[in-house]
């Protein structure tokens, strides 16, 4: 009985989600307006992570080639090996995967509080009076925004990554800079690329649309906000790691 | 004129509104009051369509809201001008673009004609000096002013304001009051107010409605409260000791036999 109950809140959790999808994916009332918070949702959810993004990269782009170098490198292993993996690693994993679950912290928790507390405030009931689609116009500029944005956040971060394994050989030299450079050159795969930048749409995706979920449906007051602002991001966390699995094996 | 007939409102077993009907005529200040969970916000609530009624019908000039698709609904709605409690304001927006934004979203204006409409009714509600500024920079009682301004930026037929003095010192109220009582006239709106501030039903309540326990209880004037004989009604007006005095002294100048 518990395990139907359970599975019954599950399955109207997930109707309520995608009944609040479809109101939100419509052709906007007003395409002026729409452009205006688009425009302001890249700035606020894409720019505004750009710095937290090249920081992280960088110091896990470093340790990663250090770890390699130390734990993996011998003489048994050819002198590219710390290059090619930290590229891999940064590549297919690091930068699209892990990237976006620190970003589902950040910015599904911006999202969350932001529309729940515009909820708790009756601002979404007023734009609701007023005839405005509230689910449209303050959703969808926000996925499409993430959406947009999170590509060059996760070109951004393989590069500094690669920046930082770089400083590792210039400044730490811990390695040669000549072997460092042919490793990342070593079967170099454009296709990776295009698997991140995939992979990361879908995340973005997944944030955005779980996070407004969660904040829009708050009902209470500044608790409520902060639960919602949590399960956001546990949600939208446990979603990347799953649909990390699936998108993985569809893309390799 | 808004036209309720026979609404009840249920969450699950409890019901909250029972049998409701009653008429708002249009250029008149109608009051809604009752003691704190008596249902007056659900049945507003209802009114505006936030709330989907059980049974029963509600009648914008005999247009039924409830059998309304969404479209319709939506179009409706841009009849329509709201106050909240905490006056709603969107925090990211300016004074100025918080009025201007019913404009904005739904209006063929240009920009200087949406501006100019705009700084019309910050104007009118003596808030011209305040336009750049954020809602989080200005007081409660502005906040409700700007509120004001920015439901009657598209001239609506209906105005429902969800007690509108609360959190208000007693002069800004009285402000407030006369503001919502001067505009119903100017523009001819049917306005609602739900309160259970006795200086405003003293003061502006042309048709008032108590609601108790869910039904509507009495109706009347403001001139009409006074000389009321319904005792739940007189338990919540002369809840108030200014009131009671004031109550008590009718009584005594009345001749005998009334």
């Amino acid at each position: 009985m518990f395990i139907f109950n359970l599975l019954c809140k599950y399955l109207t959790t997930f109707g309520s989600y995608l009944l609040l999808m479809g109101r939100s994916i419509a052709v906007p009332d007003r395409m002026r307006m729409f452009f205006k918070r688009y425009l302001k949702e890249m700035s606020q959810l894409g720019v505004d992570s750009i710095g937290i993004v090249l920081l992280i990269s960088f110091f896990i782009g470093a340790v990663i080639c250090i770890q390699m170098k130390v734990n993996i490198q011998s003489p048994w292993m050819p002198r590219w090996v710390s290059g090619y993996t930290t590229r891999e690693i940064m590549l297919l994993e690091f930068s699209s995967s892990i990237m976006c679950l620190i970003l589902a912290g950040k910015v599904g928790s911006n999202i969350a509080s932001e529309l729940g507390t515009m909820r708790v405030t009756q601002q979404i009931d007023a734009l609701d009076i007023m005839g405005v689609n509230s689910a449209n116009y303050l959703i969808l500029p926000k996925l499409l925004g993430l959406v947009t944005m999170m590509p060059f956040l996760v070109v951004f971060s393989s590069a500094m990554g690669i920046v930082g394994a770089y400083s590792t050989a210039y400044v730490g030299h811990l390695l040669p800079p000549d072997d460092l450079t042919l490793g990342i050159q070593h079967s170099f795969n454009a296709w990776f690329i295009w698997m991140s930048i995939i992979k990361s749409m879908f995340f973005a995706f997944i944030i955005a649309s779980v996070s407004s979920f969660f904040g829009y449906q708050v009902e209470g007051g500044s608790v409520e906000v902060g639960k919602a602002s949590t399960d956001a991001v546990v949600c939208s966390s446990v979603l990347i790691l799953f649909s990390d699995v699936f998108l993985t094996q569809l893309l390799s | 004129m808004i036209e309720i007939k026979h609404l009840y409102k249920s969450f699950g077993d409890k019901e909250v509104l029972k049998d409701i009907s009653t008429v708002f005529e249009a250029g008149k200040t109608n009051l809604i009051i009752g003691q704190s969970g008596s249902g007056k916000t659900v049945l507003i609530k209802n009114l505006v369509g936030l709330l989907a009624p059980t049974r029963g019908e509600v009648l914008y000039d005999g247009r039924n809201f409830v059998a309304m698709s969404k479209r319709e609904k939506a179009a409706m709605r841009r009849e329509m001008g709201m106050i909240f409690q905490n006056a709603a304001l969107f925090d990211s927006l300016s004074v100025l673009e918080n009025v201007m934004f019913p404009l904005d979203m739904f209006s063929a204006m240009t920009y200087r004609e949406r501006v100019k409409r705009a700084q019309e009714c910050l104007d009118r509600v003596n808030l011209i000096d305040a336009q750049l500024k954020f809602p989080g920079e200005i007081s409660g009682g502005m906040q409700k002013r700007v509120a004001i301004a920015r439901a009657i930026v598209m001239n609506p037929k209906y105005l429902f304001c969800d007690e509108p003095n609360s959190g208000l010192d007693p002069k800004t109220s009285l402000v407030i009051d006369e503001l919502l009582s001067g505009l119903t006239k100017e523009y001819n709106m049917t306005t609602i107010i739900n309160t259970h501030d006795m200086n405003s039903v003293m003061g502006i309540g042309e048709n008032i409605i108590f609601i108790y326990n869910g039904r509507k209880e009495w109706q009347g004037t403001k001139d009409e409260v006074m000389s009321s004989t319904n005792k739940r009604l007189n338990a919540l007006v002369f809840a108030s000791n200014l009131f009671k005095k004031v109550k008590e002294v009718e009584m005594e100048t009345l001749p005998p036999g009334d």
